[in-house]
């Protein structure tokens, strides 16, 4: 009888795929994607943005997998992603199309349009709502019910709303530069890898994607010192952006062809930088340059940090690391950067022998010289 | 066979486009070419690029081997081959002579490979001058104007301070007189057997995005000095305590019984066939 090969390998990975999925389960409870979906609007929304796909069901069914591990349902979702083929590109969307839920400015008090707080954790108390913990579907459905009939009697505007831009004001008040607007096909870091130098579109693709713990902390790190910035919030919106398709038949771009297949909530943010700027005669004046930050989703900590990179990165800076398009662009990405980390996990029996092989032969040669 | 995907997981357009970035490889060995890397359903870093690559190349007729570390049925292995069996229905085998594409993590197996295999590595770090140039824009000049005089530095400043080059496994090679390239971290032991393979080497990088080749019959030197020429890992008089076998890349073992060290053959399915053939203990 010949000796056959121990088969460990994959027994303990079946084992271990039990195990996991008795962690899920063990309760003997099961959280129903639809309630994901319904009370879990902040992490569906981190996990799409940061997966590049728009889907909430499809979030909430990664977020059930990955029990709640944000990576993980990320990293499930761009996997899922690679078997989609691309069918159609949608048509530029301008953002001053958006249907507004939510916009402020920190710049202006006034601004046409008004601020809208919509809703925000901003003003709440972070104090645990122990009553929470009853909270009932019945108890919920009523609130939602007395909330929209007093919203009703109160007239609140049901008609979608759209407001101008907060920086087109101040374009026209010559505070800051005018610029065209830029409709080129944006570079596709997903079809063609990302080359050095970056274009801008490559960059607001690849921050946009970012985790959102590292675009955040890199833009912390660029207001806190190590950066040069002093950024406002010019204009910050939630809502909802629609999406159209050319028509597939016809080879015109006619908008009247065109096919609405459905809307993306997004925070968009647009910073705006004070700058130093020498004129004629070495005459300095201050202006405001811009910075852009656009996410799926309600993310407004990841817009505003996105939109502080953006003017990063357009001013490299050798002296900052958040200034280098290679450090901030090739070290946020969530699948890579936790795939990477965890890659260290499997087994470094041949390479690391080899450097015990290594480290040996120099104790060797010491020795040998201490005798000579 | 899980049908809810295309064959071999991909769509047939991703597909191709690897296959494109692979013919140039093979047409510039040694030089790194930029894909665009999928996302895959295995981790970043856990052989993603060899993956793409076996997805792609990957027909009806084929017949898959995997191994990692050496072992066939290290759990990275098993996992690999069970994702590329689970799209394609294809067969795989531990045998290194029956398998037309083998993926491995980090070895070139003992039985030499043949012209009608295909070998792909997996590579976490493609790039040979990273160690002292963290910047892709800059290392890219520096391969375009074979410039490695830094790649020559880091090996001399090791012999000044250690008194031998200290590289463990992914010692450098030049490619056909052109290109530097990282080996992948294979053991200096196997950089040999790339130098005139018959077989077919493809390297893969999915987290950096990067494909390269050492196309049949290329030259592969390892970098060195005439004075301090390149050493593999040295096993000495020892020989696999299961097969018997010498010269060939062992793991160091402890036996929990005697406490003793002991070594075994790394590639585990040349272990079983000496076994098999031979019939000793």
């Amino acid at each position: 009888m010949g000796y056959v090969a121990v088969k460990g390998g994959t027994l303990a990975i079946e084992e271990s795929i039990k195990r996991l999925k008795l962690e899920r389960v063990k309760q003997g409870r099961t959280i129903e994607v639809e309630k994901i979906q319904g009370g879990m609007r902040g992490l569906i929304d981190q996990v799409m943005s940061e997966s590049s796909l728009y889907d909430e069901t499809l979030a909430a069914l990664a977020i059930k997998q990955a029990e709640g591990n944000p990576e993980e349902a990320v990293f499930l979702l761009r996997a899922f992603r690679s078997t989609v083929p691309r069918k159609h590109y949608g048509r530029v969307i301008e953002s001053s199309d958006m249907q507004i839920e939510r916009r402020i400015s920190a710049s202006f008090k006034d601004i046409p349009g008004g601020q809208i707080l919509g809703s925000t954790t901003d003003y709440t108390h972070r104090l645990l709502d122990i009553y929470l913990k009853e909270e009932t579907d019945q108890s919920v459905q009523a609130w939602v019910k007395d909330y929209l009939k007093e919203s009703l009697e109160i007239g609140e505007q049901a008609s979608k709303l759209t407001l101008p831009k907060v920086l087109d004001y101040l374009r026209k008040e010559g505070l800051i530069s005018t610029c065209e607007n830029n409709d080129q096909e944006p570079d596709d870091v997903t079809r063609q890898s990302l080359a050095f130098p970056s274009t801008r579109s490559q960059r607001l693709q690849i921050l946009t994607r970012g985790q959102t713990g590292a675009v955040t902390s890199f833009a912390y790190a660029v207001i806190r010192g190590y950066g040069d910035l002093h950024p406002t919030v010019g204009e910050l919106r939630v809502g909802k952006l629609p999406v159209t398709i050319n028509h597939p038949l016809s080879d015109g771009q006619d908008e009247n062809d065109a096919y609405y297949i459905g809307e993306v909530k997004v925070t968009e943010v647009e910073m705006l930088m004070p700058v130093l700027v020498e004129k004629e005669y070495g005459k300095k004046e201050m202006e405001f340059e811009i910075g852009y930050g656009l996410c799926f989703g309600q993310n407004e900590t990841k817009a505003i940090a996105m939109g502080i990179l953006d003017y990063c990165l357009e001013h490299p800076n050798k002296e900052f690391p958040s200034h280098n398009e290679e450090f901030v662009l090739y070290h946020i990405d969530s699948v890579e950067s936790s795939g990477f980390i965890s890659h260290l996990k499997m087994p470094h029996y041949v390479t690391f022998q080899s450097k015990l092989d290594s480290v040996r032969k120099t104790k060797k040669d010491k020795r040998q010289e201490v005798k000579s | 066979m899980n049908t809810a995907y295309n064959f071999a997981f991909f769509d047939e357009g991703s597909k191709r486009e690897i296959r494109r970035a692979t013919l140039k490889a093979i047409a510039i060995p040694g030089y790194q070419v930029p894909f665009a890397s999928r996302e895959m359903p295995i981790g970043r870093g856990w052989g993603t690029g060899g993956l793409q690559l076996t997805l792609s190349l990957i027909g009806k007729r084929d017949v898959l081997k995997v191994i990692d570390q050496g072992s066939d049925e290290s759990v990275n292995a098993v996992n690999i081959k069970k994702l590329v069996s689970d799209t394609t229905g294809i067969i795989t085998t531990d045998y290194t002579a029956e398998a037309t594409l083998i993926q491995s993590r980090h070895r070139i197996p003992e039985v030499p490979l043949t012209k009608d295999q295909i070998l792909v590595l997996q590579v976490p770090l493609p790039e040979p001058l990273r160690y002292y140039e963290p910047s892709e824009s800059e290392t890219k000049k520096l391969h375009a104007e074979k410039e490695y005089s830094g790649a020559w530095l880091m090996l001399f400043e090791q012999i000044m301070k250690y008194g031998s080059m200290t590289t463990g496994a992914d010692h450098p090679v030049l490619v056909h007189d052109r290109y530097v390239m990282a080996p992948s971290p294979i053991p200096r032991f196997d950089n040999s057997k790339m130098n005139a393979s018959e077989a077919l080497i493809l390297l893969g990088a999915g987290r950096e995005k990067k494909v390269y080749a050492v196309p049949p019959y290329t030259k592969v030197v390892s970098l060195d000095f005439e004075d301090f020429p390149f050493e593999p890992e040295t096993f000495e008089d020892k020989q696999c305590r299961l097969c018997g076998s010498t010269g060939v890349f062992l793991d160091e073992l402890v036996d929990e019984l005697t406490d003793e060290t002991v070594y075994q053959c790394n590639d585990t399915s040349y272990c079983l066939e000496k076994l098999n053939t031979v019939g000793v203990k």
